[in-house]
């Protein structure tokens, strides 16, 4: 199979960052093709300084390798320069290791991580050179496999992707290679349906969608033997999935550009606007000891000074100080993302960031207690400005708070309290720091499928602009305080994608068609091209965003599960508009979500006390108490 | 100690930036543990200075970069077998020698390089013509780039050498796509004002564009002679050509 590398470099001179398509980076393989391996393409749809990082692929890319009937390529979804150079001279979308044309690989997967990516992934189907509606693709052509958050709700993708894959992929991926091994000698239809039979696989084509006017009457299968309800994956123990353990090191700069160890997945903080959170449960920790393995051996062979452990909330690890206290050294800096918001957790912050003491980022993301108590996320002003307090006086110079506006309930008065914490946390900083900073960072809220706000109506656009003039002239001349926010018009379309059915695919292929790529980038993004794609549609932005969905309407990730009981969302959502709080079940009883008992797993968990100083939504009472054994909370009625 | 050393860069690394070639070489010298001296103040950083940038695209048989190193008892012959392994592929080390302290740095002491450059556009015998009449002429003048501002300049004593070499040499297969044209070899002074060899071709004439070039040589001037930052001696690998390829 002929490199298309002779073809590719002469464009190269002429294009922004021309190391985005060269390969060679450290730890990268360069596998054998043979007639008994099945070729995956694993694909990032966004740039390659943002795709290269992504965690999930990495492990995908090393645990296919590792197979004697596998291999895997990466691919990046070109920037704009050179995708018009490839079509002028009509270069296939190719991988980055051999240079492959992609369409010389069996599979083409790829990890799904926001909405606004959509449009990337019919691009980088197109590039492919295979058509990128499903339905017309035939026997020559790879199959389209995606994974990620995002494929639980899977139906605005439906008609573009021939099989999705649901939860953790580090067990599936092996089942899917399996069943692949010699799949071109099978009809295609008899793959897909044999790939549907594989736990966590869901094959939109093997299922009619029912309509009753606007109205989503039922998504189901059309034959025995595909499941009415496709289940995510959910593997058991992190432990046994020591991955990547050669990560990727990028000749060029990327985010997140440093050695990543995850040290845990899943979060029961049970924030209720939050799709991780509720799509990844149960927690899984590592072992302390295996993290501190792959710290040590993924710093000596990346040559990075500077590790992250990442996670949903990596200050709630079993032994966290004591972990970070062994890591921390003169030379190697430990990054911490996801702080939770107190005072310890600013100590271990301090701590680790002793030299580089660069920004610290807090997500209070409510600004009224009420309103954090209706998000269930359950920080106290005492926590915050405990945080802030200790932050300040520890050295640190600039904090960054991070908000949603448009959740649930909100009035103009939670949204004012936004700029009133502001306020207080600049004021405190003043006594501490001269110049003391505090920056501000304001999101739209979007409500997710499979979270308790999947019923929520998000704020039109003209609200969300209303509350951020609230937070402009409440902060206008505001000594050390700075605002931003994210582009209402922005948040609107990912409203679109994010709570859509399969009749939304037509939307984003015209969007598509009219040049709407790298929608996440703000000098791409145009709102006016979905709104007219909404309209030639006969589709209501109002009826898919705005609107507030009731108990029975039947959603379109309906036969999509992640464990979690429809009334345990339901009564959830009941909860959150009634503000009351639910604990972190890892540390306090089980409430049964169904997360851990529909699959038979539970947490695995190091310690069974919550970490210190930490009141928010660990089931303490306040001010903390640290104890052994679970207790009740006082901040709400514990569940039946 | 101060050593410093010369390395190449060639084949698909070539595409990345100066800026990129500094972190590799800051994450290969973590890799090999190599005592490092590192700067003062709040963000330690390892005293390592490089010479010229090179251009993101071009390759280069004669970069250098200068290590200090916290330390007096290394064996210099052993560094290229050592760092190489710790390089990505077509970035190798191919001599190493201690420097005097007093041995003033790269970016002041390089007075010329040496390019091979494929000049695309025009067939093997007008380059020559268009070469031959650029040496005969007294002034070179053209319009160009210099830290955002337009200048206009005299480049021709910049021009040191510069010949034909033959056709295009298809450095990379494929590269050319089969159009006319020469490789030129040229040594272009980077003091007081430097040249590049895209430059060059634009002073040569606005139709020929650049195709692939490599740096062979870095000169420095001393006492009227002229050598190169490193004596080209046995340390050099052979192994850097074929593994690059």
């Amino acid at each position: 199979m002929p490199s298309l590398w002779a073809r590719i470099e002469p464009l190269l001179a002429d294009v922004q960052k021309p190391a985005r398509y060269i390969g060679c980076e450290d730890g990268a393989r360069e596998p054998e093709h043979g007639p008994g391996r099945v070729a995956w393409l694993l694909m990032y749809p966004d740039t390659y300084e943002i795709g290269l990082p992504n965690q999930g692929l990495q492990i995908l890319y090393e645990l296919l390798n590792e197979r004697a009937d596998a291999v895997a390529e990466r691919a990046y979804a070109p920037w704009l320069d050179m995708e018009a150079k490839l079509r002028e001279r009509q270069v296939p979308l190719f991988s980055l290791e051999t240079h492959r044309a992609a369409r010389d690989f069996d599979v083409l997967a790829f990890n799904i991580s926001a909405e606004l990516v959509y449009t990337n992934i019919l691009n980088c189907i197109d590039l492919a050179g295979l058509p990128v509606r499903a339905a017309e693709r035939t026997g020559a052509d790879p199959l389209v496999i995606a994974g990620g958050h995002c494929t639980f709700n899977p139906e605005p993708l439906a008609d573009f992707v021939d099989a999705f894959v649901i939860g953790d992929g580090e067990e599936v991926i092996g089942e899917l290679t399996d069943a692949l091994r010699g799949w071109r000698e099978r009809p295609r239809h008899e793959v897909l349906c044999q790939l549907a039979g594989i736990p966590g696989v869901y094959v939109p084509s093997l299922y009619d969608v029912v309509y009753d006017g606007p109205a989503l009457v039922a998504v189901a299968p059309r034959d025995a033997g595909v499941p009415a309800v496709v289940e995510k994956r959910t593997i058991a123990d992190l432990a046994a999935w020591p991955y990547p353990s050669q990560q990727l090191v990028p000749l060029t700069e990327v985010v997140h550009d440093r050695l990543n160890v995850e040290v845990f997945r899943g979060c029961t903080r049970g924030c209720r606007f939050c799709q991780a959170g509720m799509i990844t449960r149960p927690v899984r920790e590592r072992p302390a000891e295996q993290v501190r393995h792959m710290v040590a051996s993924g710093l000596e062979h990346t040559g990075y000074d500077e590790v992250s452990l990442t996670s949903l909330s990596t200050a709630d690890f079993s032994g966290i100080e004591s972990l970070v206290g062994d890591l921390c050294s003169a030379d190697i800096a430990v990054a911490l993302p996801s702080l939770r918001v107190d005072a310890f957790t600013v100590g271990i912050a301090s701590e680790i960031q002793k030299v580089r003491r660069t920004g610290l980022t807090f997500a209070p993301e409510g600004g009224t207690w009420r309103m954090r108590r209706v998000i269930n996320k359950l920080i106290t002003e005492e926590d915050l400005f405990g945080a802030i307090e200790s932050a300040f006086s520890q050295g640190w110079r600039r904090v960054k708070l991070y908000f949603l506006i448009g959740l649930p309930t909100e009035t103009d008065e939670d949204v004012l309290g936004i700029a009133e914490l502001a306020k207080r946390c600049a004021q405190i900083g003043r006594g501490h720091v001269r110049g003391a900073t505090v920056a501000v960072s304001v999101g739209g809220f979007v409500p997710k499928p499979q979270t308790p706000f999947q019923w929520a109506a998000q704020d039109s656009v003209a609200t969300l602009r209303h509350k951020i003039g609230l937070l402009q002239d409440a902060l206008r001349g505001v000594r050390g305080v700075q605002l931003r926010w994210h582009d209402p018009r922005a948040t609107l379309a990912e409203g679109i994608a994010s709570r859509g059915d399969r009749r939304l695919g037509a939307v984003i292929e015209d969007v598509w068609r009219a040049g709407g790529t790298f929608q996440e980038w703000s000098e791409q993004f145009d709102l006016d091209r979905w709104a007219a794609a909404m309209e030639r549609n006969g589709l209501s932005i109002e009826w898919y965003v705005n609107r507030e969905r009731p108990r029975d309407e039947v959603l379109p990730w309906a036969h999509i599960s992640a464990g979690l009981h429809a009334d345990f969302l339901w009564q959830d959502w009941q909860d959150a508009l009634a503000e009351d709080v639910v604990e972190d079940c890892r540390w306090t009883p089980c409430y049964d979500c169904g997360a851990c008992t529909g699959f038979g797993i539970e947490h695995v968990v190091a310690s069974a006390t919550p970490p210190a100083g930490g009141s928010q939504g660990t089931g303490q009472p306040l001010p903390v108490a640290v104890t052994l054994g679970p207790v009740r909370s006082s901040l709400g009625a514990a569940r039946p | 100690m101060r050593v410093r050393l010369r390395f190449t860069k060639l084949g698909k690394v070539r595409w990345t930036s100066h800026r990129d070639v500094a972190r590799m070489w800051e994450r290969a010298l973590r890799r090999t543990s190599l005592p490092v001296a590192l700067t003062g103040g709040f963000t330690p950083r390892p005293k390592v200075s490089f010479g010229l940038a090179l251009p993101t695209g071009h390759e280069s048989v004669a970069e250098y970069l200068d290590v200090e190193l916290a330390t007096a008892a290394l064996d210099v012959d052993s560094l290229p077998a050592r760092l190489s392994p710790a390089l990505p592929r077509g970035l190798d080390v191919t001599g190493a020698a201690v420097i005097d302290d007093r041995t003033p740095s790269l970016q002041e002491a390089v007075s010329s390089c040496t390019w091979e450059l494929e000049a695309v556009g025009a067939p093997q015998d007008e380059v020559t013509d268009l070469v031959r009449r650029a040496l005969a002429a007294g002034s070179i003048i053209i319009t160009r780039e210099r830290k955002g501002m337009v200048v206009t300049d005299d480049v021709r004593p910049a021009i040191v050498s510069a010949v034909v070499a033959g056709p295009p040499s298809c450095i990379v297969e494929g590269f050319v796509d089969h159009q006319p044209g020469a490789l030129v070899v040229a040594e272009l002074a980077t003091h007081p004002r430097s040249l590049r060899p895209a430059e060059l071709l634009a002073a040569l004439h606005p139709g020929l564009r650049e195709g692939h070039v490599r740096r062979t040589n870095q000169w420095i001037v001393c006492d009227g002679a002229r050598r190169e930052p490193l004596p080209r001696v046995a340390t050099d690998a052979p192994h850097a050509e074929a593994r690059a390829s």
